[in-house]
């Protein structure tokens, strides 16, 4: 067990960085996910912290040493690739006694520890096979496996369930899950998908381009995003995102868009009274009424429990989700309302945001 | 086309297709039947006009003569131990720089292995004289070592090992690392067995080579009694006149190792094929 400080860390290849000094902890037992799109660093981040990579500049730390300069079998850590990384030759049991080997533990060491492992991760069965005999969740299972009998003080995850299919996906995201609370160890998850992230998550570190967007718990990050690009990032279907112009007409404060359509905003938005905003509504806060905005329907993806409503509004498109069985067809003619209290307000040129 | 005509037309380039197969094969096995039907005639027979296709008489106690007549059981064990020392040095010094070359980084790498490569260029037999100075000066004629070490390092190992160790997924690697392997474990525990299908290209390769090598070792060999198979059927060849049909029963023979580990490693090669199949885990 052990915390993971981040200080200040860098990393360039040449001249090209790519992480722009990042400051990041995960306290001892915390499940932390790095999520971000491709090419944000959040897995050059994972190895640095793995000593897979170099760190250019800055400090890692875990449980109170600094490891700039350590071999990662040094580094009392252990990771789960994307690829699984089993050892093609060797049986499921080898793969797991493999590092125990390297240690010089006893035989019935190895064999108690793996056993151990085994019976957490059911592959009790599997054992003397070999990874080709096996299906995908079962590798990742096994790599999971390869991790746990070495007791590490932080488990590293790179993407790992990004070769299953959807519906083993989720099992193994609580498997995952449900591991962290057994063992109770620090965890680092990478993923780029942000349903991963908020649903394994202690707390979320949305990265992009090198840099550090935000940091918080899953409903923090997501009722709170402190960008316009963590509220896009964050939630499926996406935020909608309108740019206008805050005005005051009859006492309420309304936001005209560029195609001159008035949306309701709350009071806090009052402050922002003659400034160009770029305003971000939840899919799941606007709804289908009787009177409101005039929007038509262009799609509708049912998904049994909710449905995807794809409209425009005066020429804005917006994706609204609604529960309820819906009457109205494609090219029909809605009403809709946005909750004018929920809504984000973020600034038009820099993304930040301002309520 | 009708399907009938379409399927006449296809057997009929069936038939071609193999006829001009097995036409290539016989004219490939034609010199391995000749050195076998020869081995079993007399001496008198082999340069007969006209040729006979079969023998006249079927000489099978020949093996038994050309065994005996030299010791070919000394020569034998001669070229064994030559060609398995070189291989084995072989496929070892490549495993190890072939490694250098694909994983490790170092100021010059890329150089050096164009450097390396370069001397593929240059012709083996341009070297024997230089070569032979060399072991000369090191006091290594008519010596194994003489003829074993300045064979054993090769440039092609090299190249051949470093190209496979490429196409091993790095991911592999790093587990091993975060497992906590040194290099070198990396290298015997996970690069090597994943890596079997390539050492057994080269061990063959090296083997045959070598067991067929005739020139270096009749060089630096100068005593009779440290010759190997190639050399020690050039003994048939006397001033009295040459024994063919020894010289053949010696090569009929001395080929049988060669086949049986071309059969022994083919079958390793197939399994190691298998293996990879399942690489990265994928």
């Amino acid at each position: 067990m052990a915390s993971v400080t981040i200080r200040n860390a860098v990393k360039a290849y040449g001249s090209m960085q790519v992480l722009h000094g990042v400051s990041v902890a995960a306290r001892d037992g915390e499940f932390v996910v790095l999520v971000g799109p491709s090419g944000c660093g959040k897995s050059t981040l994972l190895r640095m912290i793995a000593g897979l990579e170099s760190i250019t500049d800055g400090e890692i730390d875990i449980g109170g040493r600094v490891v700039n300069e350590l071999e990662p079998k040094e580094r009392d850590i252990a990771m789960v690739f994307q690829s699984y990384a089993l050892y093609p030759h060797m049986t499921v049991r080898d793969n797991m006694a493999f590092s125990l080997k390297l240690s010089r533990k006893s035989k019935q060491e190895i064999e108690n520890e793996v056993r151990r492992a085994a019976e957490i991760l059911a592959l009790e069965p599997l054992l003397d096979r070999y990874p080709r005999q096996l299906s995908g969740g079962q590798r990742q299972r096994v790599a999971m496996g390869r991790a746990i009998v070495r007791h590490p003080a932080v488990f590293l995850f790179d993407e790992p369930l990004s070769n299953l299919d959807a519906k083993l996906r989720v099992q193994m995201r609580g498997e995952i899950k449900a591991l962290h609370s057994r063992l109770k160890a620090t965890m680092i998850y990478v993923t780029h998908d942000q349903m991963e992230a908020m649903t394994m998550a202690d707390r979320i570190v949305v990265m992009r381009a090198g840099k550090i967007e935000q940091i918080g718990s899953p409903l923090e990050i997501y009722d709170n995003p402190s960008n316009s690009f963590v509220g896009g990032f964050i939630g499926s279907p996406s935020m909608n995102f309108i740019d206008g112009t805050v005005i005051e007409e009859g006492g309420r404060v309304i936001l005209r868009d560029v195609a001159g359509t008035l949306w309701p905003l709350g009071d806090k938005a009052r402050a922002y009274i003659g400034k160009s905003v770029q305003v971000g509504i939840r899919p799941e806060h606007i709804r289908i009424v009787a009177d409101g905005l005039a929007a038509t329907v262009l799609n509708i993806e049912p998904t049994g429990s909710e449905t995807h409503l794809q409209i425009e509004v005066g020429g804005q498109p917006i994706v609204v989700v609604v529960h309820d069985r819906l009457a109205a067809g494609v090219g029909d003619s809605v009403a809709i309302e946005a909750d004018p209290d929920r809504v984000t307000i973020f600034d038009q040129q820099t993304g930040v945001r301002l309520s | 086309m009708t399907t009938k005509s379409r399927s006449r037309f296809s057997l009929a380039l069936d038939v071609l297709n193999h006829g001009a197969l097995t036409l290539v094969a016989l004219l490939f096995l034609f010199p391995f039947f000749w050195m076998v039907t020869n081995a079993v005639r007399s001496n008198a027979e082999v340069t007969a006009i006209p040729v006979r296709i079969l023998p006249h008489v079927f000489e099978w106690d020949n093996f038994a003569k050309a065994w005996t007549q030299l010791p070919f059981g000394r020569f034998f064990f001669n070229s064994m131990f030559v060609a398995s020392s070189v291989t084995v040095i072989t496929v070892i010094v490549s495993c190890l720089s072939g490694y250098a070359f694909a994983r490790l980084k170092f100021p010059g790498r890329d150089a050096l292995l164009m450097a390396y490569l370069g001397t593929l260029m240059v012709p083996a037999i341009m070297l024997i004289i230089p070569l032979f100075l060399i072991v000369n000066s090191l006091g290594m004629v008519n010596t194994f070592q003489g003829v074993i070490l300045p064979v054993a390092f090769g440039t092609f190992g090299a190249f051949l090992m470093r190209q496979f160790f490429l196409s091993i997924p790095m991911e592999l690697e790093e587990a091993a690392r975060i497992d906590g392997a040194s290099r070198l474990r990396i290298l015997v525990s996970i690069i090597v067995p994943l890596s079997m299908p390539a050492i057994g290209l080269l061990s063959l390769f090296t083997f045959i080579g070598q067991w067929n090598n005739f020139l270096w070792p009749l060089i630096v060999m100068t005593g009779s009694d440290n010759a190997t198979l190639p050399v020690g059927l050039t003994y048939f060849q006397t001033q009295q006149g040459t024994q063919w049909n020894f010289i053949m029963a010696g090569a009929a023979l001395s080929m049988l190792p060669g086949v049986f580990l071309a059969i022994l490693l083919q079958k390793l090669i197939y399994n190691s094929i298998a293996l990879n199949a399942g690489m990265g885990g994928r």
